[in-house]
């Protein structure tokens, strides 16, 4: 069993590995702490590849002794070689990692399984979370699958597909006048007080990361247990974009990969930047910022992980970079017409910064870049309103010619 | 005039178990802060670190963050309730 502790990131204090997620002493983030070193590459890689076709394939990198079951599956979602974009750019070799394959159409799926499992494992019967969205449908469902009850938190002002994909499961759905950060401050404040509760974004937190590490397993096992030289991932609280490092680090160290963590690219929007802002200013700390974006995913002002998210970019010769709503709907829509993939608002803020570091020179001719596209853009439809055409036509065979001229010509011939 | 202040989880192995604490005749919130650090031993430490609040902890005044506000000389009046929590949950 490889699985330690839980680990205080910054003072390094140890605790059992029960429901808990900030450090008594200083108030720091708690990790899973696990010894990779009983682990060999190659027997490792066989029962990597002998797994479910689940996160599950990765359980000796998760934090349990033995896989738990889950009712609903995540993972394993395709990786794209996206070329048609790469022309676009201008750069060599693109990969589009969709993550809206997923049981509830984001990587949010990867998460929650997890955050679930082991909420079961410590005797929770009620589960709980402050979602943007994407959570609040994975908590919904997967309790559900499970059998658990559950409360999710989301802001009132929510896009109505994302009310719509929760609700659906039966959960207790509660709009929280306020944005994200004042859901969030809500559901810290009743981890405190509802002690048969497992808030899977609070005290459960830990286990519930570790399940985006599983986004780097895979682009790395997709790629024939290879790095690619570049990743860009979407920021809000920045734990999936510190985590996708994390995995790639754990496979180097245990001899999976040969290589170093490839560059990270953090995607923020405009409207809600404050990792972008604190990277472009050299701060080590983010200020928190009201978010006012189209990207309400992304929509956090007060990134708990935002120092590591900082911290990794700049340790991979990576950055963190921002782009204006306007951008996103592009990003949506240059995505959408070269690869065939509609993704939601985070995706549009991941390709528009993809296409940024592209323009700005960033991205070498050699390169093999990793775009992670985290939702799917049924859960966004506003986004893209009014940004085609719709031809509307009498139905009769000279309307359509009269529409499309050139077309008629084809038909006159 | 008084100040409620609720106490996280993290921190009540060092209020003896209480959730809240009442502070009297104070101005700001780091003056509310002085006073519990004053009642409970070793809170200080716990959350501040050179005279600053340690950057994993988050305050409130009547639910709004602190650093929208004017960090610890924002203003606190009579009834006012000060919430102290980690600030490592979500995304």
């Amino acid at each position: 069993m490889s699985v330690q502790a839980l680990k205080c990131k910054e003072c390094g204090e140890r605790y059992p590995l029960d429901a808990r997620y900030a450090c008594e002493v200083c108030f720091g983030p708690l990790e899973v702490e696990y010894d990779l070193s009983g682990l060999d590459a190659e027997s490792t890689r066989r029962r990597i590849q002998a797994g479910p076709q689940t996160i599950w394939r990765y359980a000796d990198f998760l934090p349990f002794e033995q896989p738990p079951k889950t009712a609903l599956a995540a993972g394993v979602t395709p990786l794209v070689r996206a070329d048609r974009l790469a022309d676009r750019l201008g750069v060599r070799e693109v990969w589009i990692k969709n993550d809206a394959a997923n049981p509830t159409h984001s990587f949010k799926d990867r998460v929650v399984t997890v955050a679930l499992a082991k909420a079961r494992e410590l005797g929770y019967e009620v589960v709980a979370c402050a979602s943007t969205g994407n959570l609040a449908n994975a908590v919904a469902a997967h309790a559900a699958a499970a059998g658990l009850e559950s409360y999710v938190f989301i802001p009132a002002d929510l896009e109505e597909q994302k009310v719509l994909a929760t609700g659906v499961y039966g959960t207790k759905l509660v709009a929280v006048k306020g944005n994200y950060d004042d859901v969030n401050r809500l559901c810290t404040e009743l981890s405190g007080e509802r002690e048969g509760w497992a808030f899977v974004n609070v005290n459960v937190r830990p286990y519930y990361a570790e399940g985006s590490k599983t986004l780097s397993y895979e682009i790395a096992e997709q790629l024939g247990f290879e790095l690619p030289d570049r990743v860009v991932g979407p920021i809000a609280s920045g734990s999936l974009f510190t985590k996708l490092g994390r995995g790639f680090q754990e496979w180097i160290e245990v001899g999976l990969l040969e290589g170093e963590v490839p560059t990270m690219n953090g995607a923020q929007a405009e409207g809600c930047s404050p990792v972008a802002q604190a990277f472009e200013g050299g701060h080590d700390v983010c200020r928190p910022v009201r978010p006012e974006t189209i990207a309400k995913s992304l929509a956090i002002g007060n990134p708990a992980d935002g120092p590591y998210a900082l911290d990794l970019a700049r340790r991979t010769g990576g950055s963190i970079d921002s782009v204006t709503d306007d951008e996103i709907r592009a990003g949506i829509r240059l995505l959408a017409e070269t690869t065939g993939i509609f993704t939601e608002t985070a995706g549009g803020v991941t390709t528009a910064v993809l296409r940024k570091l592209a323009e700005r020179g960033d991205i070498d001719s050699s390169e093999r870049v990793v775009a992670v596209i985290t939702g799917e853009g049924l859960k966004t439809l506003d986004a893209v309103k009014g940004s085609f055409e719709t031809h509307l036509i009498e139905p009769s065979a000279d309307a359509f010619a009269q529409e499309f001229e050139q077309d008629a010509v084809a038909v006159a011939d | 005039m008084a100040v409620t202040v609720k106490i996280p989880t993290q921190l009540r192995s060092v209020t003896g178990g209480e959730a809240e604490a009442q502070v009297d005749d104070v101005t700001t919130v780091g003056e509310v802060l002085d006073g519990l650090y004053d009642r409970f031993d070793g809170l200080r430490d716990r959350i501040a670190e050179d005279g600053d609040l340690r950057r994993f902890v988050n305050v409130y005044v009547g639910g709004e963050d602190i650093r929208f506000l004017d960090g610890l000389e924002t203003a606190v009046e009579d009834g006012d309730e000060v919430t102290i929590l980690p600030a490592v949950a979500g995304g």
